[in-house]
């Protein structure tokens, strides 16, 4: 079946059976492999991509559910040829060891930000608990969220 | 193959039932995916409730709510209403899973997988929830009570599709309480669960306690000895614990990975000590 949606901005269409499943269709059609399957069935959170804004996972969405809807994965995060302020930052505190759970990590911490523009310490380990990390700890990677919430805050003020 | 369906109402949901009686519906997928991987299942026609407006929302009137199936966690957790009307289902609903998983979950999909840990269900249980079960032809109430028959098992019948979702508001019930044991506290299913409400009157006689258990039975566990032990004393420590006594007779715990029946029992009796704290 025809699917229409937006992803990464554009607007994007594909036919593909209707029970692929999100992670497949984008990983293997699309070639987004920033998405990965740690474990299909919603327990690890690096599946994760944004639905309209909010995160979702991917292992557990058929491709029907993408229809009309607009998705945001690591891919599209960042402008062309720059990184996002997430993405800065997460390298400036060493919040990527082996990387896997990091585009999760990252689309989850985004989610959080536009909603909390702010958020304490605690707010941000509530926010990426549906996220896990085999080996960076979740210390560096906290640190890394608050670094990017202070540094997208200046660029807003700076934009006025 | 599996067909896969997404009805934008209820008319489409309906027309789409009378032609395919056999096609499972889910809402979130967050249970019935999982499960449908695990078994490989194959020419199936699945219907997606997530695009039904008339599912999902939250309605409040003079007496309670009204609350669309299909409408997740996070919708409710959001609304402030159900937050300071029935804390007791909001307190509940911020254990359950984790966020990406509130933000697909459904309330009601939470009720129709009837699981013994469902962290929905003892909040609904004391607020006597009434379920609303529709088909094309009509709708019937059941109360949430004698809706889960079994682990897994409903009331649902074929064809039929839980609806909507009736909260009253407990009046006068000052303490609204909930607990989950779990071996951490994000992505953990319980090993047990209490909700509770208590009214008391103005001298602090407790003069009505609704409690239920999740996780110590094949589905929600009462205990109305606990609850009579409890009605007509002040709230003490030793009423408690003597109302503890009687709970933990009333349930039927199982051994699993997470926990033994031993300890199910003792911990879930015990979460009854932590009222009004
Ligand atoms: C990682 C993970 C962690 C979890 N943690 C918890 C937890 O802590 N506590 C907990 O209670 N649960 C937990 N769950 C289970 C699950 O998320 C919840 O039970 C959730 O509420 C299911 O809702 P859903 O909309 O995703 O259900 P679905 O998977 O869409 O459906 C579940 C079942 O209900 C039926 N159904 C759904 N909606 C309707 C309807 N309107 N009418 C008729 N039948 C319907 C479906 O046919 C299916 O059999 C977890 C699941 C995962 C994957
Ligand atoms: S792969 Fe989707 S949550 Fe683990
Ligand atoms: S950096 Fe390796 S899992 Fe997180």
């Amino acid at each position: 079946m025809i699917i229409r949606f937006v992803l990464n901005g554009e607007e994007t269409q594909i036919d593909c059976a209707p029970d692929r499943r999100v992670i497949d269709l984008l990983r293997e059609d699309f070639g987004l492999t920033g998405i990965k399957e740690g474990c299909g069935s919603g327990e690890c959170g690096t599946c994760t991509i944004l639905v309209d804004g909010e995160n979702r996972l991917s292992c557990l969405m058929l491709a029907v559910q993408l229809e009309g809807k607009s998705i945001t994965t690591i891919e599209g995060l960042a402008g062309e040829n720059r990184q996002h302020p997430l993405q800065e930052a997460f390298i400036r505190c060493g919040a990527v060891q082996c990387g896997y759970c990091s585009p999760g990590m990252i689309l989850a911490a985004r989610a959080l930000l536009t909603e909390n523009p702010e958020p304490t310490r605690e707010q941000i380990r509530e926010a990426l608990s549906g996220n896990l990390c085999r080996c960076t700890g979740y210390q560096k990677i906290v640190d890394a969220v608050e670094a990017a919430a202070r540094a997208m805050q200046k660029q807003k003020e700076k934009a006025g | 193959m599996n067909r896969v369906l997404l009805p934008k109402n209820l008319p489409e949901l309906w027309s789409f039932l009378e032609n395919e009686p056999e096609a499972r519906v889910y809402a979130g997928g967050t249970d019935l995916l999982v499960q449908m991987r695990a078994r490989c299942a194959d020419n199936l026609v699945l219907i997606c409730l997530e695009r039904i407006a008339e599912l999902t929302g939250i309605r409040e009137d003079e007496d309670g709510f009204w609350i669309g199936a299909c409408t997740t966690f996070r919708h409710l957790l959001n609304h402030p209403r159900i937050r300071e009307q029935i804390p007791v289902l909001a307190k509940a609903l911020s254990t359950l899973g984790s966020p990406p998983i509130r933000n697909m979950a459904t309330i009601g999909g939470n009720i129709c997988t009837a699981s013994p840990a469902g962290d929905t269900l003892p909040p609904l249980y004391v607020l006597d929830a009434d379920l609303i079960l529709s088909t094309q032809s009509g709708e019937r109430v059941v109360p949430l009570s004698g809706f889960i028959t079994a682990p897994g098992k409903t009331q649902l019948e074929r064809g039929e599709v839980l609806t909507q979702i009736r909260i009253k508001k407990p009046e006068g019930y000052r303490v609204q309480h909930f607990e989950k044991v779990g071996q951490r506290k994000a992505l953990a299913c319980a090993i047990a669960s209490m909700a509770a409400l208590v009214k008391t009157s103005p001298a602090g006689v407790i003069e009505s306690a609704r409690i239920a258990w999740g996780s110590v039975g094949p589905t929600v566990v009462v205990s109305p000895d606990a609850e009579a032990a409890l009605t007509g004393k002040t709230l003490s420590p030793a009423v408690l614990e003597a109302a503890a006594d009687l709970a933990g007779k009333a349930m039927a715990p199982i051994d699993d990975i997470r926990a033994t029946a031993v300890y199910r029992r003792r911990v879930a009796a015990n979460l009854l000590l932590r009222i009004g704290t």
